[in-house]
């Protein structure tokens, strides 16, 4: 059996980035990075072979992420999806800098969130991201064209704006 | 996914935004942006915003990965589990063993045993350690089946089971599971808070009195295991004694 370690170990400093921009939390984003370590380490031989393991690596990561913050959701109080995807410290500022991107991007939408950090960020091939974020590949361009939109009206305005969607 | 001499669409825009536009297309893009302000104004935003957020995210990208997310470590902890499945194994095999043809060894047994709440702390100590590392299937029912989850325990273990309300302490019920406990069934109720940290509070037939807690430490995890009416009690998690006493107390209390 091929020793998957130097085949996963040269993306680690990549999966904490982008944990830490999901959780914007130091301990918990190093949490998901491990757990997502131990999935890839069990589930070694079950992966594709021929697969992308940085793509194969970053699913198990969002996935992981994704069900724990439905996990969180359904045992707290119930929210509207727009008020639970942004962060405590985020929605207390009253405005925000332009250069803080990164609170901004609190207040998007998980999968927009991701969207903007796997492409822009992680630079992801279109394809890639969608196949990470399981959407269909020809619906990435308009989400990524959104979820852009969101975040620069958050940006201009300095406060959440729910936007019409403008085609 | 663009055609190279057709009009240019909000693909290419975000094509350009990514730096990810094919040769040929580039000048047109650039073009339409020269002819039209408002657009340009928009995609320069989206520009500086997406190598705002790069920047922002670099020193997180730069630091030193932490020691527990080494992969020798990680691999490390992954096989003290196993060896902990492997011992529990062996153990139960032993005991079959032993029982045998134990009957001179019965005599000298009362003198030997260690007390019971010992033995608690014990295989509620040996059950933290094979379940509190599982990622995948940490609680056989977990917490959404609450009600099946507590119903099906307590008739195992015939004794009504309560799942204690931990969440002044920060602890969410995960679910629980069933185990073989000392000759009859226990009960494993699982527990985490915010950062994942887990806690389980491990419930079993014992003979004896009731007794006074009795605190036992093994590496990271901390238990404390009393006996109360029949039954067995201990509370686990990597805590400290003066963080647990309190849980603990609180589940002394609701079972009381």
């Amino acid at each position: 059996m091929a020793d998957p370690g130097p085949l996963i170990e040269p993306h680690i400093p990549a999966l904490r980035r982008y944990a830490f921009a999901l959780l914007r939390d130091r301990d918990r984003a190093d949490d998901l990075v491990q757990d997502t370590l131990e999935r890839a380490l069990s589930r070694w031989l079950l992966r594709r072979p021929d697969g992308d393991v940085r793509a194969w690596l970053f699913a198990i990561l969002r996935n992981l992420h994704v069900s724990r913050w439905r996990r969180d959701r359904r045992h707290g109080a119930s929210v509207d999806i727009d008020e639970a995807a942004p962060s405590v410290a985020a929605r207390q500022e009253a405005a925000l800098e332009v250069h803080d991107v990164l609170a901004a991007l609190d207040q998007l939408p998980e999968e927009q969130k991701s969207l903007l950090l796997l492409v822009g960020v992680e630079d992801f091939s279109y394809d890639d991201a969608a196949r990470i974020l399981g959407m269909p590949i020809g619906t990435v361009m308009s989400r990524l064209s959104r979820a852009r939109q969101r975040l620069r009206a958050l940006v201009e305005t300095g406060k959440v704006t729910l936007l019409r969607r403008v085609k | 996914m663009t055609i190279n001499d057709g009009p240019i669409v909000e693909d290419d825009l975000q094509a350009y935004v990514d730096g990810r536009l094919p040769e040929v297309r580039h000048a047109a893009v650039e073009a339409y942006l020269a002819q039209n302000p408002d657009v340009r104004e928009r995609i320069t935003l989206d520009i500086r915003q997406r190598n705002a957020l790069r920047g922002q995210l670099e020193g997180k990208f730069a630091e030193p990965v932490p020691p527990r997310l080494w992969l020798a470590n990680i691999r490390a902890a992954r096989r003290n589990t196993m060896m902990w499945r492997l011992k529990a194994v062996a153990a139960s095999l032993l005991v079959f063993t032993v029982g045998a043809g134990a009957g001179w060894f019965a005599a000298n047994h009362e003198a030997l045993a260690p007390p019971v709440t010992t033995a608690v702390a014990q295989n509620a100590n040996a059950a933290y350690r094979t379940y509190v590392v599982e990622v995948a299937h940490p609680v056989e029912v977990a917490s959404a089946q609450e009600a099946h989850l507590i119903q099906w325990l307590s008739r195992r273990l015939g004794k009504p089971l309560a799942a204690p309300d931990l969440m002044p302490f920060g602890y969410r019920l995960m679910g629980g599971r069933l185990l073989p406990g000392n000759g009859s069934a226990a009960a494993q109720l699982m527990y985490d808070d915010a950062s994942g940290k887990r806690l389980t509070l491990y419930v079993r037939a014992a003979e004896g009195s009731e007794t006074a807690f009795r605190f036992q430490r093994d590496g990271e995890a901390a238990t404390f295991a009393w006996i109360d009416q029949g039954f067995g009690f201990a509370v686990t998690a990597p805590a400290t004694r003066e963080e647990l006493l309190p849980i603990a107390e609180a589940v002394y209390r609701r079972f009381n």
